[in-house]
């Protein structure tokens, strides 16, 4: 589902690589967890997935195609098989909990019948039926990241990036944000996660890939979260 | 959904930024109208024009017997130096520019002048005497009047050349002076105008790049993103020009057809058909401007 081949990314001329000859396969249907400390190159592994960056050298694959060559008026297309979460949840303060789902749809240029049919169906998912109607201000910061992730999903895209969902999220909250990623990755989607928290990586005993300062230093199936333990 | 969405989304976006949306209302507005008013003074004297070169003609006057013109020291003109000036006249590098030449002899000159100052006192004192003699000279082309004028200025018994078109020429020059000054003041404007519509489009971006940042996460498309600002812009910049289109239609109306046409009879008006002629143009130029604008800002602010 995402494959990446000696894949480099440099920002700035001459810097230090955010990311140094990375090679990494990722299958259809599986949880992937993305660890490393702060610049270790897990943010910038997300943004070439989502092509927000193009990789200085390497390639890489996401869902079938090469990003590489991917034209720029493709690359909506390529979106919209990715769901992407983020640790500031990113909702639309203004819009109820229902419209800040139904924008990803409205601005696919899905028909009204199909938002007003899926809309409830993944907010109910996520466990927010009865609070269609709420503002993101109105709402636990457990609960926003629920809309973040309803809104990510409601396209069932194949492929669910998170960036640090939990970053901002008690140890609880966490956990039930992690049940639920768990729910998607079971109906067959293919989730990979940014996270320095080391109790969900341990408890959820999934593949791990740790990053360090841009390199690939571990790539372990049911790991944990640290490399020595 | 696609459409109704794009709607709403103008809709929040020009009340959003209410005050510059009424500003690129107000300067499309003023600066077309210039523009307007720049092509309805060119249209004014093309009608001047083609309403009157028709009428006028060159007029040789011949020398009468109290002349003190120097090329009639000879007193009257002979019956020898006018058929010398019919000659000159129907000679063949003059002849591919006369339409026709006739000649106005004394007497018919007196009974014109009798007719055109009927009940004048000083028309009264007039005598046949006092009258011209002159030939007529209708040209093929009225803007080679010099041409034919060479041939006959100085000749004896040529008391003067009249070029009728030169009468107009001052009045032609004011109005040629007043397109060029409106069209600079519109040139500024417009100049205005593509600023602020970049500036207020730049505006709207920024206050929206949460709302375009989730939009391109999701897979929105260039175009769904970009179009609403795109179409801010040229709405804004079409109710301008559909401003300056209702002041130009009003200021033709009864400026030029109730006032200066009532007053001042005589002369072809342009009238509110010819700013219907302008019209399109002018909303033509508004949306093109506010495209320029927003193509420019947008590949900035608004990339994938």
């Amino acid at each position: 589902m995402i494959r990446f081949e000696n894949v480099t990314k440099v920002y700035a001329r001459g810097a230090r690589p955010a990311l140094d000859r990375v090679s990494l396969d990722v299958e259809r249907g599986e949880f992937v967890f993305l660890v490393g400390s702060s610049g270790s190159g897990k943010s910038t592994f997300l943004r070439l997935v989502l092509r927000e960056e193009r990789a200085s050298a390497g390639r890489v694959f996401v869902a079938g195609k090469e990003l590489g060559s991917l034209s720029s008026w493709k690359v909506p297309q390529l979106r919209r098989q990715i769901g992407a979460v983020f640790q500031d949840f990113r909702l639309l303060p203004n819009k109820t909990v229902f419209e800040n789902v139904a924008f990803a749809l409205q601005v696919i240029g899905k028909p009204r019948h199909h938002i007003y049919t899926t809309v409830p169906d993944v907010l109910e998912m996520v466990g927010l039926a009865g609070k269609e109607k709420r503002r993101p201000h109105e709402l636990s910061g457990g609960e926003q990241q629920r809309v973040a992730i309803a809104r990510a999903f409601v396209n069932r895209p194949p492929i669910l990036l998170c960036d640090e969902p939990t970053g901002n999220l008690d140890p609880t909250t966490s956990l039930g944000i992690m049940r639920l990623l768990d729910r998607i990755n079971r109906t067959g989607t293919t989730v990979v996660m940014a996270t320095h928290d080391d109790e969900i990586v341990d408890q959820m005993r999934k593949r791990v890939v740790e990053l360090s300062t841009g390199s690939m230093v571990r790539d372990q199936s049911r790991g944990v979260y640290g490399s020595d333990r | 959904m696609r459409l109704q969405f794009i709607l709403s989304e103008i809709g929040i976006g020009l009340r959003r930024n209410l005050s510059m949306t009424v500003s690129v209302i107000l300067v499309t507005f003023v600066s077309l109208t210039f523009v307007g008013s720049a092509a309805l003074l060119q249209m004014q004297i093309g009608k001047m024009k083609d309403d009157w070169y028709d009428k006028v003609e060159v007029s040789v006057f011949l020398c009468p017997s109290n002349s003190s013109a120097k090329t009639c020291a000879g007193g009257e003109v002979t019956a020898e130096q006018k058929a010398d000036i019919q000659a000159a006249l129907d000679a063949p590098e003059v002849k591919p520019y006369v339409q026709k030449i006739y000649f106005e002899s004394k007497e018919q000159a007196f009974k014109a002048f009798q007719r055109q100052f009927k009940g004048q006192f000083w028309a009264s004192a007039a005598t046949v005497d006092d009258m011209n003699s002159s030939f007529r000279i209708k040209l093929t082309d009225p803007e080679k009047y010099a041409v034919v004028a060479e041939v006959v200025q100085g000749r004896q018994g040529v008391e003067a050349v009249e070029d009728q078109r030169r009468l107009f020429d001052r009045l032609f020059l004011v109005l040629d002076r007043a397109t060029l000054l409106a069209g600079g003041l519109a040139a500024v404007m417009l100049v205005a105008a593509v600023l602020l519509i970049t500036t207020t489009i730049r505006l709207s971006a920024l206050s929206r790049r949460r709302e375009t940042g989730i939009m391109r996460l999701v897979g929105a498309s260039t175009m769904f993103i970009q179009l609403p600002f795109m179409l801010e812009g040229a709405i804004a910049a079409t109710i301008g020009s559909l401003l300056a289109v209702g002041g130009l239609w009003l200021g033709v109306e009864y400026l030029v057809t109730d006032w200066l046409g009532t007053s001042v009879g005589w002369i072809p008006y342009v009238t509110t058909a010819d700013v219907m002629t302008v019209a399109p143009f002018l909303v033509a130029a508004a949306i093109v401007l506010a495209a320029i604008s927003s193509l420019v800002t947008l590949s900035r602010y608004t990339k994938v």
